[in-house]
């Protein structure tokens, strides 16, 4: 009956490709995990009124989250061409999208972090102060584990975003689904072979929501 | 054991310079329950935060265990916050840890081996009388249950002062009453310096021994809890005093008084202390001929001992009023005659 509905599709590339969009998303969101929770941090404790209050530091490091933010997925891959080439001596495959995915994910969640950091009651922070806390101790015990739910999810839709870049890098020839549904889809008009892929990628955006939710609510004692 | 002198805080605004706390001097004695009352806006919360450095002052000096708070910092002034323990009106424990692990925090930033750390919790829930609630999560408990974990985590180093910023602001009235009684027992039991401040002047007067009004950052008036009680000086001392003593609740049935009973004197006694508990209206009655008609009264408990007022209206002899209110000045009570008007 599958086979019938869909001729064209060939499951042994598609469970490669769908291998290759999880490599390339769990990765990339990994990575963006620590470097956007590191810059959000940075981000957060320099504004005006927090522990390192800096001017300087707050503008240069918005600006840059706010720069790469910005860019347009696509283009920034294109951008990153001779950095890609320059740090792995090649731009296919999936590890050549990983600098690509994170440069442009790992600043958009910094940003999410930033709001959930925000969200922290101000008075916890005082109290940790008042019992004579450090700054790492207060980012440590207070302010990470005051965001968590905020975090979590602010990362379930980080690596929903990422599904959807790992299928723009695939175009440009980094492999996964999205790189099979334009090669072997696309431009062989086998639309079959398309939506199959689609099929795929909606699954696994549905699984990463359902886990995300539910790390999220686990995480919420409120 | 606290030393404010001559302390200043301006705060810089984009509207101009504002004084939280104008050329404050207090000096607060170990043991004591030591109450700052004043409206909000006062520059009471600016001041209480001064002494433990969550505020630098502009200029003056705050001295606190022998450290001089106002200049120490880093690492130094850390490790003076762990003895100086704090509570706050919105409580602000961390949502994510349990009653017990919110308690264990100030134990953990100072370094304690977890096996003790386990151990002090469980003196300290027991002390607070939160026995049994250690895993529950702050968000299962009532106002005054999460009063008593930031006590219990107030408490938790063993500090020598404790600073209570509008404690029970947030609480109805008999868990105010329950609150205000764990701190007093905590001070007598563990000889434990209190500094708090609130707008109430019933928590002054349930617990504190010693008192400071503010207005606009300045000290108007401090005292004796007694003291000022039976003689408030400035404006704002006799509005607070006049929350807790009920006259204004009495006004109408004064006035009602006054039109029904056109003669004779409504004299309003207040008695402070001893006094409170001597039988003043039978002696006046047999002593002086005089009738005596109670038309309100009400007295409260202080930490220094009792305080009343009594509203009476005196009728009869002229002459022998008169005496009778002479013999109620030399026995030390205050005496205050409300006029016709």
């Amino acid at each position: 009956m599958i086979s019938t509905l869909f001729p064209n599709v060939n499951w042994e590339k598609m469970w490669e490709a769908t291998f290759d969009t999880l490599y390339m998303t769990i990765i990339s969101t990994g990575v963006s995990f620590v470097i956007g929770l590191i810059v959000g941090i940075i981000l957060f404790l320099t504004s005006p009124h927090q522990l390192w209050a800096n001017r300087f530091v707050n503008f240069i490091t918005g600006s840059l989250v706010n720069i790469f933010r910005s860019i347009p997925f696509i283009i920034l891959i294109i951008l990153l061409i001779p950095f890609t080439k320059f740090l792995l001596g090649t731009i296919r495959g999936v590890n050549a999208a990983l600098p690509a995915l994170i440069i442009g994910s790992a600043p958009f969640y910094a940003r999410l972090v930033l709001i959930a950091l925000r969200e922290v009651d101000k008075g916890v922070i005082e109290a940790a102060r008042s019992m004579g806390a450090s700054t790492f101790t207060i980012i440590w015990k207070v302010l990470i584990p005051e965001s968590k739910p905020a975090l979590y999810s602010g990362i379930t839709v980080t690596a929903v975003a990422l599904v959807g870049y790992t299928a723009m890098a695939g175009i440009i020839g980094a492999g996964g689904l999205g790189n099979l549904a334009y090669l072997e889809g696309f431009q062989r008009s086998r639309e079959d072979v398309t939506l199959m892929a689609t099929i795929f990628i909606l699954i696994i955006v549905f699984i990463i929501q359902w886990i995300g939710d539910t790390i999220t609510a686990k995480s919420d004692k409120r | 054991m606290i030393e404010i002198k001559n302390v200043s805080k301006i705060f810089k605004t984009k509207t101009g310079e504002l004084t939280a706390v104008n050329q404050v001097s207090l000096t607060i004695d170990k043991g004591e329950i030591f109450g700052i009352i004043g409206y909000s806006g006062a520059g009471k919360s600016t001041l209480i935060r001064l002494l433990n450095g969550l505020e630098k002052p502009t200029s003056g000096s705050v001295i606190v265990n022998g450290l001089e708070i106002s200049s120490i910092k880093g690492k130094e002034l850390r490790q003076a916050r762990q003895k100086i323990g704090m509570i706050f009106q919105h409580f602000n424990l961390l949502w994510s840890r349990t009653v017990a692990e919110n308690i264990a925090f100030p134990l953990e930033i100072a370094g304690v081996p977890k096996q003790e750390r386990e151990k002090r919790v469980n003196e300290l829930i027991e002390l607070v009388g939160l026995g049994g609630r250690g895993d529950a999560y702050p968000s299962q408990l009532s106002g005054g249950q999460k009063q008593r974990v930031g006590i219990a985590r107030a408490l938790a180093n063993n500090p020598e002062v404790l600073l209570c910023d509008e404690a029970t602001s947030a609480l109805d009235p008999e868990t105010t009453d329950s609150i205000l009684e764990l701190l007093l027992d905590i001070n007598k039991r563990l000889g434990l310096t209190i500094v708090l401040i609130t707008h109430e002047m019933h928590v002054i007067r349930k617990i504190c021994h010693r008192v400071a009004v503010m207005e606009a950052g300045r000290v108007v008036e401090q005292g004796d809890v007694l003291e000022v009680f039976r003689n408030p000086q400035a404006d704002i001392t006799k509005n607070f005093v006049m929350q807790v003593s009920d006259t204004r609740e009495s006004k109408e049935s004064i006035e009602q008084i006054l039109t029904h009973y056109k003669t004779g004197k409504l004299v309003k006694l207040i008695f402070v202390g001893d006094t409170s508990e001597r039988p003043i209206i039978s002696y006046l009655i047999k002593e002086f001929q005089i009738d005596v008609n109670i038309v309100h009264g009400n007295i409260s408990q202080t930490a220094n001992g009792p305080y009343g007022t009594l509203i009476v209206q005196l009728d009869g002899d002229e002459e022998k009023i008169n005496k009778a209110l002479e013999k109620l000045h030399e026995m030390k009570i205050n005496t205050e005659v409300i006029a016709h008007d």
